[in-house]
Formats: structure tokens, sequence, C-alpha cells
């Protein structure tokens, strides 16, 4: 099915299921810990081997030779391989270094061997034994000092890295209020929860990898890469995930040395990634240097905006494309972005959850506080006067639905923006206390998805479909949206997800995963429901699925009996057609934040938090709500305490565990609110839904940095904002 | 982690003498300190003389009007004891500010004592770090030094100790009992019981080889307010950048343990003497030999800062 004009009434309007809150269908599976996760995959029949894997000591160079005689004869070593004695291996696609094979070292704990033994413990003490002689190549690794070099890529993520309309330079200069200022965000770490890990086993020539992935299809079609195999040979499995934000997008490590080590072993390896490798084995979000200039009226009328990110990674790899929401977010006339790469040679930069945004609205929506404070408007009345329908660089092309004003109202209404003061004024206690708000957003992005839905003759409907559920609620809105199109109740409804055997589904990623992969179950419905009607001789046009039941004019059947003891089958792909481009799809909020800082050590602990979302119809407004709740703690983070602090000398991220590289804990979180707008989005899909997974995260940053600002009147535009940065404008102790 | 063999001590004397005999043996109590770094060879002991099952796990009154806490004392239960709690306030605080419930549950009063630093570098094998590897060279000179120690620092070592029981009691004038393995006794003061990095920062308290904790000694309880205010990025379950323990009396008079700033809980009687003229006299007392990095030079501020929130509360 090709989605190519806007959808009319259909039978995900009847809201049955889709849009109620049900709690998540595989909730009982993971409370009760019979979810099983890459690792923990356990066939009685097989005699698992552990494999250990090594990271290069060094950051850029090459390795002159590897001793492995003192592991062979370490106790319990089955094997080891290492990344001289596979020789030259390929590489994925979408991998910008090699994850291993050959002499070259192009980042920090890049993989280098893997060693298999009977247990777990002998082969990560083997592994220590590996004796490793470098040749060290000097490198680059500081942002700031390579900043001057950065060039101009070639592509900012499918679109060109720069744009400009009309006369920036002119506007800018002559505008009655100017800003101009320059932000930094750090390197960040996913730091999920449940490291990468895979068990491979070979079968012959035929591979099967259990593992931790995003995107099945990216990873079966680079680990054939990887290989020099045929992707057909690989059958892979992640049906459950314990957190990715975009880190579990491209093919790891883990899986190509399970293979590897299965191969060598001659049995099947689990290879987990040790935490340490979590920040330098794999990939990381990249540090940006971003300088924003605003140009205004005096009545606050947008004239001039100006975006310009510098960020690095390594050869070959691309930006973080942190100026991409100011192409759209606020009308004026005049405006410029452009994105500069530096070649650094850190670990490979890439997607974290909401890339680009994320960052770029970290520094942009501090920019907007700081203009509107010039100006002397409030910074909701500064948005809201600067608000677009239209796509400001392409005024042709409308919004196709837009409600960034309503999201700031009602949050303004309900948070008691009207009580707050000017900064440094409001005390309490111990604390200095300040309302923050940022603007949210978010492109809708859409990605081809297919399923394949069967009807059995109990009656029961299953979906299979190689979408995965990172922890967002994949399993429950698609087993809604399959009761919803068949007439059945959820309990009906079976959902098989995370296998290369089903059909190629968008995957969990760039937050197109929820509203792509139902379309694509929708799509697959609607072949079932065809495929029903014909069995029973019944006009399609007028069908009616509902309570278990077929029915056309006064004749209705049984859904169960019209399956009959073959079943039915609906296979299809949701496709997409220019939609997308005759309309800019985008989803919107308004974030709002209380902070306490505390007045003699400048701590910043969150009081309150409020996000008002606009993100077309929510399919499940529990699962949609744990995303932007997880998304508003993971912004507290990245606002508060997230860097990965570089070692400029030797080229790696030092706090590489989750001691030092500190997330968020429950005692940093306070109550947290999340409104949604009551709307649908037609142009988006058959579904009328957007994104939220990664529009939650989208502003919250900023909106705790203005909120510090309001506490304290110490203006911070580095993040993270840590107390060192604060105190030295806070007042006396007294 | 290496192999290792384990034996399960049959007394005090038994557990110090087998530590003796073998210079790779270590002691392992709660296991929540020793255990993660034997993951990351940064200890590699061949032998582990588990001291669970010694009896030393008793909080008892002595004779002078103190306690004496036996060395296998959880975190957890110290905090809850009641007396503790009356009578020695800082040091509950302390130990709630600490790691996190399950830790507590597992980590020993010596155990705690005990505890290496969280120096990054200290953690990551590939890297020169004189503590793990001495004469190696010290990777956080010159490199990210910000949670780093800024007093009593040297060129080969700025770690800190990370204890937040051992700033409060030092600020207690507790005293570490200790069996060595011919069996001799002795008391070591707080003040003395961790060392300075000096040249030699793989070597950090007194104890000698196979000498064994068995108790800390807190002496009778001297009154006054006990405040421990533990400063950090997040809300719980982080090291401290800079902890306070402080008694202070009606007076103005009393005691201030600083941690997060040195490679012990750092206090000077010189500071002590100030603490009446206020936070900034008795900071700059305490901090007047500090040798600070690009990174860690904010804990000078905010060191004076929160004992001046410290005093205030102490009043309020
Ligand atoms: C995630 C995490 C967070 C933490 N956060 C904090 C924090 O915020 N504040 C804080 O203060 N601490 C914190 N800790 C450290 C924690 O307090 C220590 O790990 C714990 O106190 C160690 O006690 P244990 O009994 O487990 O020691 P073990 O790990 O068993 O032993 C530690 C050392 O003590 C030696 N030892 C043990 N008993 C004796 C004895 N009787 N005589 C001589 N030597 C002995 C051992 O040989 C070993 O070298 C944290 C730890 C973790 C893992
Ligand atoms: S400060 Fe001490 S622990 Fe840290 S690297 Fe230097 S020598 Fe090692």
């Amino acid at each position: 099915m090709k989605f190519e004009t806007p959808a009319k009434t259909n039978p995900i309007d009847n809201l049955k299921v889709v849009g109620q809150p049900i709690h998540r269908i595989d909730g009982e599976l993971k409370t009760t810990g019979r979810a099983m996760y890459a690792y923990e995959w356990h066939d009685p029949n097989m005699r698992y081997a552990y494999g250990y894997p090594l990271g290069s000591a060094i950051a850029k160079g090459r390795i002159k030779s590897m001793d492995v005689a003192a592991v062979q004869k370490s106790p319990g070593v089955l094997s080891v391989v290492t990344t001289l004695s596979v020789g030259d291996l390929g590489k994925g696609k979408l991998n910008t270094a090699k994850l291993f094979g050959g002499d070259k070292i192009e980042h920090y704990h890049q993989a280098i061997a893997v060693v298999v033994a009977e247990t777990f413990e002998q082969a990560r003490a083997a592994a220590s034994l590996i004796q490793v002689d470098y040749q060290e190549e000097s490198a680059a690794f500081d942002l700031a000092a390579a900043k001057g070099s950065a060039v101009k890529p070639k592509d900012a993520g499918g679109a060109p890295p720069d744009s400009a309309v009309g006369d920036f330079d002119g506007a800018f200069k002559s505008a009655a209020v100017s800003f101009d200022g320059t932000y930094t965000t750090p390197d960040q770490s996913h730091a999920m929860m449940e490291p990468h890990a895979s068990i491979a086993a070979w079968d012959d020539d035929e591979l099967t990898v259990w593992t931790s992935s995003q995107m099945i299809d990216w990873w079966r079609s680079d680990l054939a890469a990887t290989l020099g195999m045929e992707k057909e040979k690989i059958h892979l499995m992640s049906p459950f995930i314990g957190g990715g934000f975009g880190g579990k997008l491209f093919l790891r490590s883990d899986a190509v040395l399970a293979a590897l080590a299965a191969k060598a072993a001659g049995r099947p390896v689990k290879v987990a990634l040790p935490r340490p490798f979590i920040a330098n084995n794999t990939t990381h979000r990249p540090a940006t240097i971003q300088r924003i200039r605003i140009g205004a009226q005096r009545d606050g009328k947008i004239t001039a905006i100006g975006h310009e990110s510098w960020s690095g990674d390594l050869p070959g790899g691309g930006l973080e494309t942190a100026a991409m929401q100011t192409r759209l977010l606020y009308a004026g006339e005049n405006r410029m972005t452009a994105m500069r790469l530096a070649e650094l040679n850190l670990p490979e930069g890439n997607a974290m959850r909401a890339p680009g945004e994320a960052p770029g609205l970290m520094a942009l929506e501090i920019a907007i506080d700081e203009m509107a404070e010039k100006l002397g408007i409030d910074p909701i009345e500064f948005r809201i006067v600067n608000d677009t329908q239209v796509d400001p660089e392409n005024p042709e092309r409308p919004f196709s639905h837009r409600n960034l004003i309503g999201c700031l109202k009602l949050g303004a209404e309900r948070f008691g923006w009207s009580e707050r003061k000017q900064p440094g004024l409001r005390r309490e206690g111990n604390w200095l206390v300040g309302l923050g708000v940022a603007a949210g957003f978010r492109n809708n992005l859409v990605m081809p998805s297919g399923a394949r839905v069967r009807l059995a003759g109990d009656g029961v409907v299953t979906v299979e479909t190689d979408m995965t559920d990172i922890g967002t609620g994949s399993y429950t809105i698609i087993a809604q949206t399959a009761a919803e199109m068949m007439g059945v109740t959820v309990e009906k409804v079976g959902v098989h997800l995370g296998d290369s055997r089903f059909p190629v589904s968008a995957g969990s990623g760039g937050q197109f995963g929820a509203n792509s992969a139902t379309s694509g179950v929708y799509a697959a419905c609607i072949k079932l429901r065809e495929a029903v009607a014909k069995k029973l001789g019944f006009n399609s046009n007028d069908v009616v699925f509902e309570n278990g039941q077929v029915r056309s004019g006064n004749r209705s059947v049984a859904l169960a009996e019209a399956a009959g003891s073959d079943g039915l089958v609906g296979e299809d792909t949701m496709e997409w057609g220019d939609l997308t481009d005759t309309h800019q799809q985008s989803t919107f909020s308004g974030h709002f934040v209380e902070v306490g800082v505390d007045a003699a050590t400048g701590e910043t602990r969150i009081r309150r938090m409020l996000a008002v979302c606009a993100a077309g119809r929510i399919i499940n407004p529990i699962t949609a709500r744990s995303q932007v709740i997880g998304a508003m703690t993971m912004g507290a983070g990245l606002a508060l305490s997230e860097e990965l602090a570089v070692d400029t000398r030797h080229g790696f991220f030092v706090n590489h565990d989750l001691a030092g590289y500190e997330v968020p804990v429950h005692a940093d979180i306070p109550h947290q609110d999340v409104i949604f707008m009551d709307e649908t989005d037609p142009m988006s899909s058959p579904m009328k839904a957007k994104g939220i997974g990664e529009l939650g995260l989208c502003g919250v940053s900023a909106a705790i940095a203005n909120a510090i600002y309001n506490a304290t009147g110490v203006r911070v535009r580095h993040y993270p904002i840590t107390l060192d940065k604060v105190i030295g404008g806070l007042p006396e102790v007294a | 982690m290496r192999a290792f063999t384990y034996e399960r001590a049959a007394s005090v004397e038994a557990a110090a003498g087998a530590a003796a005999s073998n210079p790779e043996a270590k002691f392992i109590a709660g296991g929540t300190n020793l255990l993660d770094l034997m993951k990351l060879e940064i200890e590699t002991p061949s032998h582990l003389i588990d001291v669970n099952g010694l009896g030393l796990d008793r909080i008892e009154a002595t004779p002078e009007g103190g306690l004496r806490i036996g060395a296998l004392v959880r975190n957890t239960d110290l905090a809850a004891h009641e007396t503790i709690r009356r009578d020695y306030g800082v040091l509950s605080r302390a130990l709630v500010a600490g790691a996190s419930g399950q830790l507590r549950n597992k980590a020993t009063t010596a155990g705690n004592l005990m505890q290496r630093t969280r120096c990054p570098y200290f953690y990551d094998t590939n890297q020169p770090c004189n503590k793990r590897r001495p004469g190696s060279g010290c990777s956080a000179l010159g490199g990210i030094s910000r949670q780093l120690g800024v007093v009593g620092v040297s060129d080969a070592c700025i770690a800190t100790h990370p204890s937040d029981m051992a700033v409060a009691m030092r600020a207690l004038d507790a005293a570490v009992e200790t069996v060595k393995p011919d069996g001799t006794r002795r008391s070591i003061g707080m003040a003395d019981f961790h060392r300075l990095p000096g040249d030699t920062p793989h070597i950090e308290t007194e104890l000698k080889s196979g000498e064994f904790i068995t108790a800390v000694v807190l002496p009778p309880p001297i009154g006054g307010r006990h405040i421990y205010r533990k400063v950090r990025d997040r809300a719980s379950y982080a090291f401290a950048l800079v902890s306070i323990g402080a008694v202070i009396q009606p007076d103005g008079t009393g005691r201030i343990s600083v941690g997060g700033v040195a490679h012990k809980p750092w206090r000077l009687d010189a500071a002590d003497a100030e603490l009446p003229k206020g936070a900034k006299a008795a900071s700059a007392a305490l901090l007047a030999d500090a040798r600070t990095t690009e990174q860690n030079k904010f804990k000078v501020d905010l060191v004076e800062r929160t004992l001046g929130a410290v005093i205030l509360e102490a009043r309020g």
C-alpha cells in the first residue's frame, strides 16, 4: 500500500482499542523476568561458550604484533580470534569505523580480539593476557582545537549542510535588537541499561544471531557485508531490547565477534560488551559548538536568524546536524544555517535520540530565552510572535499540522507560568527557585514498513514483523492496531517482533517506529480483511469488523469461522508518497521546568516538569507518556550531569562507566506531567499519528538551563550545567 | 579477574596469619569494592580470606562511655543504630549519604575505610597510574581531574579517598583497632590511619602487611550539632565533589572534616580553631596549601561556601 493522499475516515478512527490506555502486553513478561534479552537465550541442548573482547589501548595507529601464547595456555580457553588473525574484514554500509579485522586502529577500545572459553570468567581472565605491540600515530581529539580546520561536508543527513534565505548579514546588522551567543554541548553516551550483546551459532554455512538491535534488516545486511557472506544465510533475532537510544541502530562489534568466535570454537558463543566499551567501542552523540545570531524588531518579530554548528567525527563520518531545526522552527525573512565537520579520532559519532534536534535545541532554546529578555518580552510571547505555519525557507510548503502555540499556552496555564519572577528574586530557604520554558520540535519521519497478519481458526490474530520494541511499547501498539482493524480485543492478538524471518519493517529509530510500523500493520490488515471478505463472498467495501464478527449488510459471521481451519493471511508493506515533501511534517511541544538551585553550593535539583506535546494521534496514552517522561529524564541528565570527558592527549572518553558518566537517578527526577494535545494529522499516515519518542527530549535541557538562569541570574551556555559553572555568580553565603 | 583460592578464616588471628603468609592474599568483607577491582584486574589477589564469619558484627559500649564498632558491622546497621543516631549523628548521616541501600547492606565498616580511590584513570588499566602501577606516572595530572584532590596532593598522585563514613569518623576522632599477624594489637587514630600520597600513592594506610582491622572505636559523645553535607552533581548515588562532616557547639567552636579534597579525610587543628570566626577563616586555614588543577579549582570556593551553609545550619 502506498500512502499518497491524506487519510480519510478509516477503521482506526473507531478508537475502540487504538488511543486507549492499554498497559503493555509484554509488561508481565518483563516484570517477572521472563522476557529473554539477547545474552539470556538459553537452549539446554546447546553448549554455549563465552567470548570476551579486548579493546585497543591506543586511539590511532596500527598493531605491529599480538602475542596470544599465554592465552592459549590459560584454563578453559577454546580459541582466540584476533583482528590480525582474521585479516581484512568488510565494513557495514552504515558503519564509519571498521568493527574488526586488520591492523589499523581508528579509535580507543576498538575491538582487537575475542577470547573464547568454557566460562565467562575464564574468557575474561585470558583476554587480559594478550600482549599487543602498537605503533601509535598522532591524532586530533579536541573539537575546539580542530574547529578551524572543519570543512563543509557533502551532506547533512540527507539535506544540504548550508541554507540561506534573504540577506542574513544585512538584516542582522541593521536589526533594532540583536543577539549573538556561542554554546557548547559535550559528547554524550546512550548509556542504555542493556549493553550490546550477541549469541552466534553456526549450522554449516548458516548463521543464527540472537542480539540486541533496533534495526534487524540493517544489522543483517551489515553483518553479511562485514563477514563477506550472503545476507540470506543470516538469521537475526532481537525480540527484547533493554534500551538503545540510537546506540543499537547500526551493527556493532558484539555480533561480529560472536560470529567469528563461534566459527573458531565450533560452538555457539555469547559475547556481551563490557560496560567500559559502551563509551569507547560503540557510538556516541558528538559534541557541538554552536553560534546563534538573532535580530529582531522592537516588537519581537525576528528579522534575521542564523545558526552555525561545528562537530567532529572520524574520517568518513558525518555531522551532528544541530542547526537543522532552525530552518523550520521560527519565522524570519533573512536566515542562514551552516554546519561544519572536523576530523577527530575519537570513537565513532553517530545518532543518539533526536540526533540534531536534541543538541540543536539545547542551544537554540537558550538563545531564544536570552533574546526575549533583551527585547523585554515574555519568552512564550516571543515564540508565539514568531510562530510560522509554513516552512520559512520555502513558504509554499505548509506544515501539515502545527500547534506549537497551543502547547505553549496550555502549558503556561497549567504550570503557573505567570508566577515567574525576575531572575534571582525567588528564594525559599536555601533554594533559589526559577521557572524555565523551551519549545520542543522534532520532525516526523516515515519509513517503509512491512507486516504479515494471520487469522487462525480460533479467531486469534497474529502479527509478524521485524519491528523492534526497544522498551517503547511496540508490542502493545501493534496489537492495538491489529485489534482495531480486525474488530477484536487486544487479548485476541499475538505479536511477534524482531526476527529476520518476518517482513522488513521501519525498525526503531528517528521516532519513525510507532507511526510507520503500525501503518505497515494497517496495510497488512487491509489485505487480511480483503481475504476474509473474499472468502465469505462479501463486498469488501461495506464489510464491518466488530466484536469478533465480520458483518456485511444483514449477514454476520464469526471471525474464527471465516478463517476456517487453514486460516488466512494478509501481508503488505506501507510505502510513502510525497506528502512529506509537499508538507512539512513535524511534532511540537512546550517544556516547562521549575528548579531549585542551592544558594550555597550551586547544586541544581529539578522540582517540577511539564511537557505538552502535539504529535498527532496518540496511539496509546500510557506508552506514549512513558516515552515522554523517559525522554524528559534523559533531558535532565543532558542538562545537568551527562558528559563524556575527553582526554585530549590520549583520545578517549575517560569516564567510561556508570559511576563516571552520571545519568539521572530516581532522586533527581521529581513529579513529571505530560499532556497530549487532542489532535490528528491525516497527512502523516492512516494512523494519523506522528512520532513522540524523541520529541519528549527536544527542548527539555534548554528549559532546565533557562530555569537555572531564572533562579540565579547566572547564564550558563556550556552543558552540562554543573555547579562549578554556577557558583561564581551566586550570592555570598551570609 | 584472575583465578584465586578462597578460605573462610576461623579467627581474627588466623585471618591475619593467613594474610601474612601470602603477600598476594586479601581479606574480603562485603566485597563491594574488592570484587569490582578484581574484575577489572586492578586488584589481583591470588587468595581471598573471607572474614565475614568472625563475629565482628557487633556494636558495644566501651567502659570510657564510647562505642566499639565491629569491623564487619554493615553500613546500614551502623547508620540505623540508635546510639549512633542519637549521639554521633554526623556518622549516621555520612553513611546514608553514601552509595545505595543495596550496597550499604553489604558494605562493612573496615571495607569502607579501606575502599580505594575513584580516580577514573585508576580504573583503566591501559593508562599510567602511580597508584595502580607504581612508577608508571599519573594520568590525571594534565588530564581529567575535576573530581580529584586539591590539598595534600603530590606530583605522583592527586587522588581522593572516596569514603563518606571516614570523613565523619575523622570529625569524631575515632580510632581504628587492629591485629597484626604476630598477634599484637594496636590502635591507630583516624588522623593517622590514611596517608597522603607523597611518592608512594599505592600505600594508602598505616596498616602493615597482613594487619587486620577488628573495630573502630568512637570516644564518648561530645554533643553539639552534627551535620554532614555532601555536595554532588546528582542527588544520590554519586561520590562527593566536596563533603563536610561537622560537629558544632552552641558557642560556635567545633570540628570540621572535609571529604572529596584529599587522599584522606581533611581536618586541621588550625582550621578548627578558626571556626568561630566563620567559614572564610576556617576554609582558608583548611586549604592554605591547596594545589589545584584548572578543572578542580572550583573546590576551593565550594568548600568555603558549603562550610558557610553548614555553619548557618548549625546556628539555625
Ligand atoms: C556503585 C558504588 C557507589 C558507591 N558510593 C559510595 C559513596 O557514595 N560513598 C562512599 O563512602 N562509598 C561508596 N561506595 C563504596 C562503598 O562504601 C565500599 O565499596 C564499601 O564500603 C566497601 O566495603 P566492603 O565491606 O564491601 O569491602 P570489600 O570490598 O570487601 O573490601 C574492601 C577492601 O577492604 C579490605 N578489608 C576488608 N575488611 C578488612 C579488615 N577487617 N581488615 C583489613 N582490611 C579489610 C579488603 O581487603 C579490600 O581491600 C560505593 C560503591 C559502589 C560499588
Ligand atoms: S591521581 Fe593517583 S590514582 Fe589518579 S592517575 Fe594519578 S596516580 Fe593514579
